[in-house]
């Protein structure tokens, strides 16, 4: 971990070469502020994620017994569809680079991003895409029904029309992680402080790095598979089209190439969180700050050679099946390590469980229960029997809801203080934390049952056996759901009103973005501080 | 309003029908009660290793906290420790490896099989043909429309009962040829650890073995558009003088059928039957009243199809419409169902054309 | 501009090339894909075809040759293999045959495309003379026996046993009708 030497003069704000924000809209059109660009990415990020939080809702409802009491059985399909499209690439992955555009420049002791109106493209095309996607719901034959991972050929020849503008609004989402991940690494590579060396940079900084690496390695993959399909659809290409000579297999090897270092590059960012939140709050430096880096390097590497996993029951020949579970099962190995390391960080330190602490064990716990489901689904043999069931939803709302999505809250609550200025309350955000782990595990643990008992995925009714964990986890959804109101009331409470935080917020904390003035200055940072 | 009602009527109506099954089933097969094994030693591993690390995190949360006292130490780093957690873990996962490996290989087993039983995954239904006799059949959900809108009570086989379910003989060594003819489906027997998904244009083999004899239930595991949920797969295990006597009755009932194409039957007869026909076969699309949904499946009720030229509307039930999501019914019904529906459709659901067709005028 | 500006947009184009190569990457799955699969044979296509210079028969055992057909999307046609099954010795040569009716009262055109299982047998399942692929024609109410001659390589690994070549017809006519009108095109102008 650096040690810093910061000359707290030249980030005065009366600085003659700084101006205050803009004024009014146009501040938030034209910024080329990393602050604001991270600001306006968070926001955007909590709003797809209530759109995307309602439609779980009305998915869940819909479960909570068995009959068709809500919604027919297409519009259903509809609403798992954007409920996965408009999580993974609306809610995590854009919270995931806000915080990277809010925390990175400050963290490696930079003014702002390498490419600050590149930043602001990055953003603004997205509300743009997720416009054209939600408006697909009210085009004739609807939305996207064909699931998140939209597979041939139900999703070319049996599409409805909305599938091209679909296509569109991945295109451009994937334009925009693109250019976010040229940023970063941009950033990183080249705008740190003198004496900031790569293995002294803090470990969110890092999994950044990684990710988008991933980023800029697989979401042009995407794009390659959605074009091939665009092809099928409208020029008569027979690409996962057998009849002309094509396989619909082909589509799901294309798909979960991308598709598998996709789920890491939602999760690495928050194994950076938690690697900065747990020492503060011990009072303890990170253990094993290099294994660390070198886990994350491996997990990285080791996402792209694991993709068929995904494919166990899609017919491949058993030598490819052996060789995805053993590749699949290797990625434990890295991914435990992390975890012992965390533990081993609180291990006799000097631990208080302040909100963001509290979402950090949480995470620490349930993720590790997600990574216990996943290594059970590694097992191709008893994969099976656990394929295309709850089992799989089970495992992965747990490594993406307390997972993912446990850390982006951590780190809101760790770094509000600094960009608000205002303290939390510490009061609401443990009520916030009880409801949503509450929730969160009502809601998800059961679905391991009913995916054992037999229950398949990504249907809107189901037999009478499965009736009593189906009504217990829409109860848990609904928790959930609601107590992230309180989530909305905190940060907005706190952007408005609080106790002065000081520079250095928690008493633990460590890294250049604590020393500082909370609220940050609109530039921090023009000139670099020196570190050793 | 219905809605409404139909909701809060059924949050009061909660019967003790379901159960909390909360494990997998060890199966009626040897290969299933491996899988079985394998999934609870895998489970077993994760629960001790999931003990250890959260009981030292727990222990830490507990003991190591400042408002007791606690002060930090500053060690952060020990190789020794690292390449312990290391090489343990990877031992574990080379020690689960290896019966994993054995049990992939005994499912992978492609000798010869007593029976060969192509399955077919359809938008939404299964078709069977058992490759050494001449039997061919679909397989529908027939679970009634009003239990599944809640205005009757739901039987307990609810989703999971078909018209006509595989059936095959106990002990014998039965082989799965799967494929699809629309998108991809994926069929799936928990009881026997089956589960292949079943690709258009392309031909997937699976096998079975089942040591009792019993009514198993499966279901689609592929996501296949509107009725994924809507097409079971059930499979009676029979023992082998049974299943010898229902090949035997699919064979009679086959003749029959040819039998019952020849007869002539009345304009009521063939309304009757042709409402049933119409009911398990049209309504999912085409709604019971024969309304349709605009702008998704087109309404019998006016159809310039169903009250136009008879040969058209035959034709279009017989040959599908390509392009569209309407099959073609010719393979999926006998003569004498298309008869009937073609009959049912003309004179009811609104429309009163008053002609027609005889079964043996149906060709195909 | 200042050197580190300069090494900036140097990386950001280096990053960008790196992305588009990727998306041209995503596209070379396509071909490498097939590549993949013709070398280990995994996905059950990689059918040879053509004559083969196979000399020796493997008297010692039989394979058993299933043939299974199907008609995706609703193809109308009545498609069906002559025999089901036949034992062959490896290395001797077989033929056999499909029989296809076009039952509707239209021109059609159709297409059969073959599958095999187990995929590890694809390569030693040699299709001398086969009508995959094909463009078949027939008029309305015609029909046609479709011929296959095919060998088992005697190297077909001792474990397998059975192997199932299955065919799927489909239905090319709208394709093939913007064909023909464009060639009858062509002929109408050429003759003019």
């Amino acid at each position: 971990m650096a040690t810093v030497d910061v000359d707290l003069p030249h980030v005065k704000e009366d600085d003659p070469h700084h101006h205050g924000p803009a004024k009014g809209l146009g501040r938030w059109l034209y910024t080329t502020n990393h602050k604001d660009i991270g600001s306006m990415y968070l926001i955007f990020s909590l709003c797809m994620f209530m759109i995307g939080g309602i439609m779980a809702l009305v998915i869940r409802a819909e479960l909570f017994q068995p009959g068709l009491q809500l919604v027919e059985p297409n519009f259903f399909n509809q609403m798992t569809t954007m409920h996965g499209l408009i999580m993974v690439f609306g809610a995590v992955m854009p919270a995931f680079v806000g915080l990277a555009n809010w925390m990175i420049p400050m963290q490696v002791g930079a003014p702002d991003m390498a490419l600050p109106r590149m930043n602001n493209w990055s953003f603004w095309i997205l509300p743009f895409a997720f416009l054209i996607l939600l408006s697909s719901l009210f085009m004739p034959g609807g939305a996207p029904n064909f699931g998140w991972t939209f597979y041939a050929p139900l999703s070319t020849t049996y599409a409805p029309e909305s599938v091209t503008f679909f296509i569109f609004g991945v295109h451009i989402m994937g334009a925009s992680s693109i250019m976010g991940s040229i940023n970063i690494i941009a950033t990183i590579l080249n705008m740190r402080a003198p004496g900031m060396t790569l293995m002294k940079m803090p470990l969110f900084v890092w999994t950044w790095l990684i990710t988008a690496f991933l980023l800029i390695a697989v979401m042009p993959v995407l794009a390659g598979v959605v074009t091939m399909m665009l092809m099928d659809i409208h020029f008569g290409t027979s690409f996962f089209n057998a009849a002309g000579g094509g396989d619909p297999v082909l589509f799901q090897h294309v798909f979960w190439f991308f598709g598998h270092p996709e789920v890491y590059i939602m999760i690495l960012p928050a194994f950076g969180i938690i690697s900065e939140i747990i020492p503060t709050f011990a009072r303890k430096r990170l253990f094993g700050y290099s294994s660390m880096v070198y886990a994350v390097a491996s997990i990285a590497l080791l996402s792209f050679v694991v993709w068929a996993h995904h494919m166990f029951t899609v017919g491949m020949p058993v030598v490819g099946e052996v060789f995805f579970m053993f590749a699949t099962m290797l990625i434990a190995v890295p991914t435990g390590v992390k975890v012992f390391n965390w533990v081993a960080t609180m291990f006799r330190g000097s631990m208080t469980f302040e909100t963001p602490m509290l979402f950090a064990l949480a995470f620490v716990v349930l993720f590790t229960l997600g990574g216990f489901s996943g290594l059970m689904l590694a097992i191709a043999p008893a994969d099976f029997q656990y394929h295309d069931t709850y089992f799989v939803v089970a495992h992965f709302h747990y490594v993406l809801v307390p997972g993912a999505i446990f850390s982006i809250m951590a780190a809101t609550y760790y770094w509000l203080p600094k960009w608000t200025g205002h303290q939390l309350n510490e009061t609401m955000g443990k009520v916030h934390f009880w409801l949503s782990f509450v929730g969160v595990n009502i809601t998800f643990f059961p679905m391991h049952f009913v995916g054992l008992a037999g229950m398949p995925r990504r249907i809107p009714d189901y037999a009478l056996q499965f009736a009593d964990f189906n009504s217990m986890a829409s109860v848990g959804a609904f928790i959930f759901g609601f107590s992230q109101l309180v989530f909305i009331y905190n940060v907005i409470q706190n952007v408005r009103a609080g106790e002065k935080a000081t520079a250095q917020v928690w008493e633990g904390a460590q890294g250049l973005e604590w020393t500082i003035p909370s609220p940050a200055p609109y530039h921090t940072f023009s000139t670099p501080p020196k570190v050793d | 309003m219905t809605k409404a009602i139909t909701l809060a009527l059924s949050l009061l109506a909660m019967p003790a029908w379901a159960d909390w099954q909360v494990n997998m089933t060890e199966g009626v097969t040897a290969l299933s009660r491996e899988i079985f094994d394998l999934h609870m030693l895998i489970f077993w591993i994760c629960v001790v290793i999931g003990v250890v690390v959260f009981g030292v995190m727990f222990y830490s949360i507990f003991k190591f906290r400042k408002s007791k006292g606690a002060v930090s130490e500053h060690w952060h780093e020990n190789t020794t420790v690292e390449v312990v957690w290391t090489v343990i873990p990877s031992i574990i996962l080379v020690a689960m490896a290896i019966p994993a490996t054995a049990t992939l290989m005994d499912m992978y087993d492609t000798s010869e099989a007593d029976i060969d039983i192509q399955v077919t995954g359809y938008q939404w239904k299964w078709r069977y043909q058992y490759l050494n006799e001449d039997i061919d059949f679909f397989s529908n959900l027939s679970t009634r429309r009003e239990e599944i809108v809640n205005t009757a009570a739901k039987n307990p086989n609810y989703l999971l009962e078909v018209d006509n379910p595989l059936v095959i003989p106990v002990n014998k060594k039965v082989r799965f040829l799967i494929t699809a003819n629309d998108v991809i489906h994926s069929w799936w027997v928990p009881h026997f650890a089956v589960k292949k998904d079943a690709i258009p244009g392309f031909i997937n083999e699976s096998w079975v073995k089942v040591e009792e004899p019993g009514v198993y239930r499966g279901q689609c595991t592929e996501l296949c558009g509107k009725d994924h949920g809507f097409m079971p797969v059930v499979v009676e295990v029979k023992s082998e003088a049974d299943y010898a006597q229902w090949v035997a009755d699919q064979k009679a009932m086959k003749l029959a059928m040819a039998g019952e194409s020849a007869k002539e039957f009345s304009m009521d007869e063939l309304i009757a039957k042709g409402e049933g026909v119409y009911n398990k076969v049209c309504a999912a699309c085409h709604q019971p009243g024969g309304q349709g949904i605009p702008g998704a499946f087109p309404a019998i009720t006016g159809s310039p199809v169903a009250t136009g030229a008879i040969e058209k509307h035959i034709d279009i039930i017989v040959n599908g419409k390509a392009g569209t999501a309407m099959q073609a019914f010719g393979q999926q019904l006998s003569a004498v169902d298309i008869a009937s529906v073609v009959t049912f459709q003309r004179n009811r659901l609104g429309n009163s054309v008053g002609d027609s067709v005889q079964p043996s005028a149906i060709e195909k | 501009m200042d050197p580190r500006q300069t090494q900036t947009k140097r990386l950001a184009l280096r990053l960008a090339t790196a992305a588009v190569a990727m998306f041209g990457f995503g596209f070379a799955l396509v071909p490498l894909y097939e590549v993949f699969c013709d070398i280990t044979g995994l996905n059950g296509k990689n059918f040879s075809q053509g004559p083969t210079d196979i000399a020796r028969i493997d008297g010692s055992r039989t394979v058993k040759i299933q043939f299974l057909t199907s008609n995706p999307a609703d193809m109308p046609w009545d498609f069906r293999p002559s025999v089901r099954s036949m034992r062959v010795f490896p290395g001797e040569d077989k033929q056999t045959a499909f029989y296809a009716r076009n039952p509707t009262d239209s021109w059609m055109v159709a297409q059969a495309v073959p599958s095999v299982t187990p995929s590890e047998a694809a390569p030693y399942l040699h299709k001398v003379n086969c009508f995959c692929f094909d463009r078949q024609p027939l008029e309305a109410g015609a029909d046609t026996e479709m011929p296959l001659v095919f060998v088992v390589d005697p190297d077909l690994p001792k474990h397998i046993s059975t192997i199932t070549l299955s065919y799927s017809l489909y239905d090319l006519t709208e394709s093939q009708k913007v064909t023909q009108l464009t060639l009858d095109n062509d002929k109408g102008r050429a003759s003019l």
